[in-house]
């Protein structure tokens, strides 16, 4: 039999430095800030901060969810969690709001930026309503939220922001180009962002993922390209202390959509996915 | 894509619906039935399918609600798989009470089997821990239900096959632990005879109880087999085994038609019961190759091909030993053979629910290759020789029973009738519940 008592020491002093670090961190806990609260991907990227006692604003507009998710995360070691109940699907309402959060609950360590909508191509197409709805929460919202995020982050120097963009918007498909186009947006406007806050200590994330199994996509045939929420935020947590500045999630992605931007535009429009 | 329980038998679901709030069940009456709940589909037969309606996926609901350190009472949501559970109790030193050979199942489908482990002669079934659950109803009740409040409901829900409504969530009571290890032993027994022998000491001093049995052995050596006891390892570090492993090898498709045979089953045997060449072994080993050998290969349900595995689990009481043999020898003479035959004694320790399976006396689980009408003629025997003797089979390992066989074996069934959910129906229950 092996020696298990010098085993379980010899990790026991491993723990015990470990202990020390989370010291610091007791005292001064990790702030995570995350809009779209509620998205099957920010559930999974929450649990591993909860794992490791941070505490959380939490952001979007069903209060019944936003409970049983506060309750997922205090059972697992979460310092605090602070829910707000708000509608995420205006510039200016969005921008408001997240500088009345941050006023209330300092500026935040890490942000994710996940809410969003997929709607229906040829439906957006029929109804303006709807296609004003889809441009509001899925860009105008966000755009709001980091304008804000940049004054406060940028001012403390530190921080990571990573926002939830999408394959979609690297190329206007027939089959869903409203969607890709606000995603294109997105991935733009952090694109941007990114060389505008790396001098001041804040780095910015765009998350691509490609077909992930969520609320989301409930109506698609299950399909062994359709990553599972963890594995993406698993993918989004290693890019932030890695400080990949686009993350391809899973990485096939990559591969698959630098071939699709590259197809000449002559077959390119002939495809019909 | 219509779903499949773990025997491969394939679900008749017109529609199906995945919960991921507990809000999203409050609009069940809306539904269009009938429906029934679908954990992580580790049942064999057809407890977990339905013809026509809604099929409502549950695993994605799997939210922690609340966990008090000081008792080890945890409230969970009902998709939580008992994998999950276990990465977040063992670190903080405590354990799952009773639980079943597989760590990929829902507390819901748990509840709703109300499962038993390698410890039935200490602890009982799972729902002797279950504090409380919460219940929807399709005609919109939203029930708490416990032994102090809808007592009725709660025993009836505690083994009651997913019929009586939706289970959201539920507390249990959890076992302290201070290692996630546990000390086992395997000891090769001869016969059937040493397996008795070798039980009625075990019960007292060790926790984990269950044999494996060589069914292809036969005459003296009928029932020869590895006996395995165990306890939770005193001492060590918990956070020392947090590292949980995925499946090391998966069976992507489904084996060929001759993988399994008499021969290659006849080797396995052999090959298993030689593998320990002492008579006794002492190891300490994680709670996951103790507990969970069979999850360590991902869809190994696989491995019996398109038409799938049958598995036969049966109890008769502790005074019918004369059947159970019986129940060797048909099976060795039919020559179906079986990859996995499990021996455990259940004790004594009754459950809440009304429906529940364990009952005092000796379980005996194997599987079989489907081979259609041979199996259905082999199954019927065993279960003659089950019903003779007092004897019961496991619903959420059964595909074959006949309506008579059943309620023979479960005659509070009709009683139980009175409790289920208008709304709610299964293949399993369609064809056990009809009248003769
Ligand atoms: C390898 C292996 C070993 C096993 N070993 C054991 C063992 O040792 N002991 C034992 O007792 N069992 C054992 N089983 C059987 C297994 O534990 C049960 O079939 C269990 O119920 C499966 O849980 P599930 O989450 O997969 O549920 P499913 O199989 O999907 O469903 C089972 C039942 O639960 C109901 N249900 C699920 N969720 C809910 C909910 N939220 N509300 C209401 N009803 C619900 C379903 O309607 C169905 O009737 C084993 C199975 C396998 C594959
Ligand atoms: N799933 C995929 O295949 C996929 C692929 C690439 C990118 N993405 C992107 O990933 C992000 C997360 O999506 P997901 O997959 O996790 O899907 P999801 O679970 O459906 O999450 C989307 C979230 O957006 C929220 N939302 C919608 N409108 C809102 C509004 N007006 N105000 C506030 N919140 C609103 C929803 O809140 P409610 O719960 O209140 O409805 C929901 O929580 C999205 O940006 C999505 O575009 C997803």
């Amino acid at each position: 039999m092996v020696d298990q008592s010098k085993l379980a020491q010899e990790s026991n002093r491993n723990l015990r430095a470990k202990d020390k670090e989370s010291e610091k961190e007791k005292k001064n806990p990790h702030h995570v800030m995350i809009f779209g609260a509620s998205s099957g991907i920010a559930l999974e990227f929450a649990r591993p901060f909860a794992d490791r006692k941070a505490r959380f604003t939490l952001i979007a507009r069903d209060e019944d969810k936003l409970k049983d998710i506060s309750a997922d995360l205090y059972t697992r070691g979460a310092k605090n969690v602070a829910i707000v109940c708000y509608s995420l699907d205006a510039l200016e309402g969005s921008y408001a709001a997240t500088k009345e959060i941050i006023k209330q609950t300092e500026a935040p360590d890490t942000v994710l930026i996940a809410h969003g909508i997929l709607g229906d191509n040829d439906a957006l197409m029929k109804s303006p309503q709807a296609m004003d709805l889809l441009f509001r929460v899925n860009v105008l919202s966000p755009i709001g939220i980091l304008m804000a995020l940049e004054e406060a982050m940028g001012e403390r120097k530190r921080g990571t922001i990573a926002v939830i963009s999408s394959v979609a918007g690297d190329r206007g498909r027939a089959s869903n180009f409203a969607y890709g186009s606000t995603k294109s947006a997105i991935s733009e406007f952090t694109s941007g962002l990114r060389a505008r806050l790396l001098p001041k200590g804040v780095f910015v994330l765009t998350v691509k993922p490609g077909m992930v199994a969520t609320a989301m996509t409930e109506h698609l045939p299950r399909s062994p390209l359709m990553a599972s929420p963890k594995k993406v935020s698993r993918d989004i947590i290693k890019a932030i202390s890695q400080k990949t500045p686009v993350l391809y999630t899973p990485s096939f992605w990559r591969l698959i959509m630098f071939i699709i931007r590259h197809l000449p535009e002559f077959i390119f429009s002939r495809l019909k996915f | 894509m219509p779903t499949h329980s773990w025997g491969r038998i394939k679900g008749q679901e017109k529609d199906s619906k995945i919960l991921h709030w507990r809000k999203d069940a409050f609009a069940l009456s809306q539904w269009t039935g009938p429906v029934l709940a679908y954990g992580l589909g580790r049942s064999y037969g057809d407890s977990c399918l339905i013809n026509g309606g809604t099929l409502i996926q549950t695993s994605q609901l799997n939210k922690f609600r609340h966990f008090d350190p000081e008792t080890g009472r945890l409230s969970c949501e009902a998709g939580l798989s008992i994998e999950d559970l276990l990465k977040f109790s063992v670190p903080r030193g405590w354990f799952i009470p009773v639980s079943p050979g597989t760590k990929y199942v829902t507390m819901g489908g748990a509840i709703a089997n109300d499962v038993h482990g390698k410890n039935h002669h200490r602890r009982g079934t799972i729902g002797c821990h279950i504090i409380d659950l919460e219940l929807m109803r399709s005609n919109g009740e939203h029930l708490q239900c416990s032994l102090q409040q809808e007592e009725a409901l709660f025993r009836a829900t505690i083994g009651g096959l997913g019929l009586t409504g939706l289970i959201l969530s539920c507390t249990i009571q959890l076992i302290p632990i201070e290692s996630p290890y546990i000390d086992a032993e395997m000891i090769k027994t001869t016969g059937l005879g040493e397996f008795f022998e070798i039980d009625r000491t075990s019960d007292q001093d060790y926790e984990y109880t269950v044999s494996w049995i060589d069914c292809m052995a036969k005459g003296d050596q009928r029932g020869r087999g590895v006996f395995i006891r165990g306890n939770h390892a005193k001492g060590g570090d918990l956070r020392s085994y947090s590292k949980q492993k995925s499946p090391l090898i998966t069976m992507p498709i489904d084996a060929p038609e001759f993988t399994l045979n008499r021969f290659t089953i006849k080797a396995f045997n052999e090959a298993y019961y030689h593998k320990q060449f002492s008579k006794l072994k002492m190891v300490r080993q994680g709670f996951d190759p103790f507990f969970y050998p069979l999850d360590a290969v991902g869809n190994w349900n696989r491995i019996y091909g398109k038409k799938g595995l049958l598995q036969y689990q049966c109890t008769v009481p502790t005074n019918k030993v004369e059947d159970l043999k019986q129940l060797f020898d048909r099976i060795e003479r039919s020559g179906q053979g079986s990859f996995l035959a499990v021996l455990k004694r259940f004790g004594n320790i009754a459950s809440p629910g009304m429906m529940s399976y364990p009952s005092e006396g000796y379980t005996l689980a194997l599987d079989f290759r489907n081979q259609g009408r041979k199996s259905i003629e082999l199954f019927h025997e065993l279960d003659k020789i089950v019903i003779r003797a007092g004897g019961k089979l496991y619903p959420a390992k059964d595909a074959l029973m006949s309506a008579l066989t059943f309620q023979t074996a479960y005659p509070q069934w009709k009683e139980f009738e009175r409790y289920i959910d208008p709304k709610f129906q299964s293949m399993f229950w369609e064809r056990v519940s009809t009248r003769g």
